[in-house]
């Protein structure tokens, strides 16, 4: 177990804290990352329509296998693209 | 009574020794003897088999004991009565074995004396481990456990706490030992830190040097600098959150800079030196971690500069025939201390053919007014680090740093008509007003001078300052370095 001590004020949790969500999805672009799992392309599609429908912009992504890791080369592109990333994790 | 108290037998006598201690060896026979007479129990540091002499041994090479007993020579005598130690002796002394054991002529064989040697629970190193595994260690920072599988580096940038390189992790141990450099109590409050106003604790100063990459016996001098930026004069809530360029740059003066190998000369504002590069990072990691001073939340430069990464160095007092920066400041030559001054990036001041001191002051001088904008006087504080070729230059012509400071601030004085608005086609400058009267580039005592460089070089250096230099702003800082 690798222990070290706070450097910090303590001011705020031990654990990383998750970015903030946005409180709207206006004016934002959302990246959908179908994982190469089977039927993730139906969950994916269905908020593709949902989202459009509310009038935001949607970009698709998949990963090559659900064995590995993204590519970094495709983690970069979503980076440069999208202000957040939806993915689905199991089928 | 602890766990380790109730292993130790309530009445004899106990003897804590290693193999490795040739004292110990020369004691084998007098233990064995001891043995025959009494109830004697023998806690081995380092090997379970020795000294096959005496029966009762105890393996403590995990040295818990030896650490409970507090142990820092072997061998050690102990007399124990009702469970309450009642005597001791530590190396060979003929005389106190026998006043400890009661047993008179103990080892004839034996010289008078010899003394132990070190214990092997009190070696750096083992005696971090040792209150570490005994929850000893009186540090109260809230421990942060990774995972497994996490690299601890990665973890410590994933969690903010870099500068933007590697930091080292403050594991209990390099900070227990980052904490022996000084005698300070680590739960004493050194100020509060901006921006957050956090209170900030000698542990927590420890922990961002050993991160830093402090050696202990730097940790004195990190007290200094971070006691003087704390200083409400330097004001250093407003220097992280300006949007100006500065940061603070440390000044060492004292014997210090050599006790801890500070580079003065060759390169003395640039990489490589270890004492000089860690220390004025961990003032910034400091400002980072524990004030929240972060860039684009409260750190509001535009560009910052470079030595907000680190900015410290020492002056070259051996080589100058001038005071020390830290006596300007009512420190006694001789004596160390830390000036820490709100500066930015360093502009040079190239005068390659300049042979007599009046020459040489007037290129001072013209690169000096150029600080900021050459329309704004006074425009900021400046630090003016003299190179030895150049204050040889003064040396020779007899003149000390008073008299070039004096003759700095003469030649600095600039008439109001080169300020104005539009002089020179420049718009930056001061109401038409301000024609006809003169003003200095630097109000006083806003000129400093620190003699530093390698020995070949007609290049000297201006850090210049924050623009709310002075009063209105940050004012230079100088603290005793304390051990």
């Amino acid at each position: 177990m690798k222990v070290v001590l706070d450097p910090t004020a303590e001011r705020s949790p031990s654990s990383r804290e998750r970015l903030a969500r946005p409180e709207q999805l206006a004016g934002l672009t959302v990246g959908l990352l179908d994982i190469s799992k089977p039927r993730g392309d139906v969950f994916l599609d269905r908020l593709e329509s949902l989202l459009s429908q509310r009038g935001v912009s949607v970009k698709r992504y998949m990963k090559p296998t659900v064995a590995k890791p993204a590519p970094l080369p495709l983690r970069q592109q979503i980076v440069g693209e999208v202000d957040l990333v939806v993915e689905g994790l199991a089928d | 009574m602890s766990a380790h108290e109730t292993t130790l037998p309530a009445d004899g006598l106990i003897a804590v020794v290693k193999r490795d201690c040739p004292t110990c060896t020369l004691t084998a026979p007098v233990l064995a003897e001891l043995a025959a007479r009494e109830r004697l129990t023998v806690f081995t540091q380092d090997d379970p088999t020795f000294p096959e002499s005496v029966p009762a041994r105890v393996d403590d090479t995990a040295l818990d004991v030896s650490h409970h007993l507090k142990i820092e020579i072997v061998p050690t005598l102990i007399r124990r009565v009702s469970g309450r130690e009642t005597g001791r002796t530590y190396g060979w002394d003929r005389a106190e074995w026998e006043r400890v054991s009661g047993v008179a002529g103990l080892g004839a064989d034996l010289p008078a004396m010899r003394p132990g040697c070190g214990a092997l629970n009190a070696e750096p190193g083992r005696l971090e481990d040792l209150l570490i595994r005994f929850g000893q260690t009186g540090l109260s920072a809230r421990r942060v456990t990774f995972g497994e599988d996490e690299d601890e580096i990665e973890a410590m940038f994933e969690r903010g706490w870099s500068d933007g390189l590697p930091v080292v992790p403050p594991t209990e141990k390099r900070v227990l030992r980052m904490l022996a450099g000084t005698t300070r109590d680590p739960k004493e409050v050194v100020g509060l830190c901006p921006p957050n106003l956090a209170e900030l604790t000698v542990e927590k100063v420890a922990i961002n040097a050993v991160m830093a990459g402090c050696k202990p016996e730097y940790l004195p001098v990190v007290l200094a600098a971070v006691e003087a930026a704390l200083d409400p004069a330097f004001s250093l809530h407003g220097v992280l959150a300006t949007t100006m360029f500065v940061g603070p740059v440390v000044i060492v003066n004292g014997p210090v800079r050599r006790q801890i190998s500070m580079n003065a000369r060759g390169n003395a504002l640039g990489q490589g030196n270890r004492a000089n590069a860690t220390i004025g990072r961990a003032l910034q990691l400091i400002v980072r971690n524990v004030g929240g001073g972060r860039p684009q939340e409260v750190d509001r430069a535009t560009l910052g500069n470079p030595g907000k990464y680190t900015y410290c160095f020492a002056e070259d007092e051996e080589g100058s025939s001038w005071e020390p920066l830290s006596t300007d400041f009512g420190v006694a030559r001789g004596v160390s201390a830390v000036t820490v001054f709100a500066g930015f990036g360093l502009q040079g001041v190239v005068d390659q053919k300049s042979r007599d001191p009046e020459s040489l002051s007037r290129s001072m001088a013209e690169s000096l007014k150029a600080i900021h904008n050459v329309k704004l006087a006074p425009a900021c504080d400046a630090l003016l680090v003299v190179c030895p070729e150049h204050e040889r230059t003064f040396r020779q012509a007899g003149w000390s740093k008073a008299r070039l400071l004096e003759e700095l601030y003469r030649l600095c004085e600039i008439p109001g008509e080169q300020l104005v608005r539009g002089a020179r086609g420049i718009e930056e400058g001061y109401p038409p007003s301000v024609a006809g009267t003169t003003r200095n580039k630097f109000r006083p005592g806003g000129l400093l001078i620190v003699r530093a460089g390698g020995s070949a070089g007609m290049f000297s250096g201006i850090i210049g300052g924050w623009s709310g230099g002075g009063f209105a702003g940050s004012l230079p800082v100088t603290r005793e370095v304390k051990s």
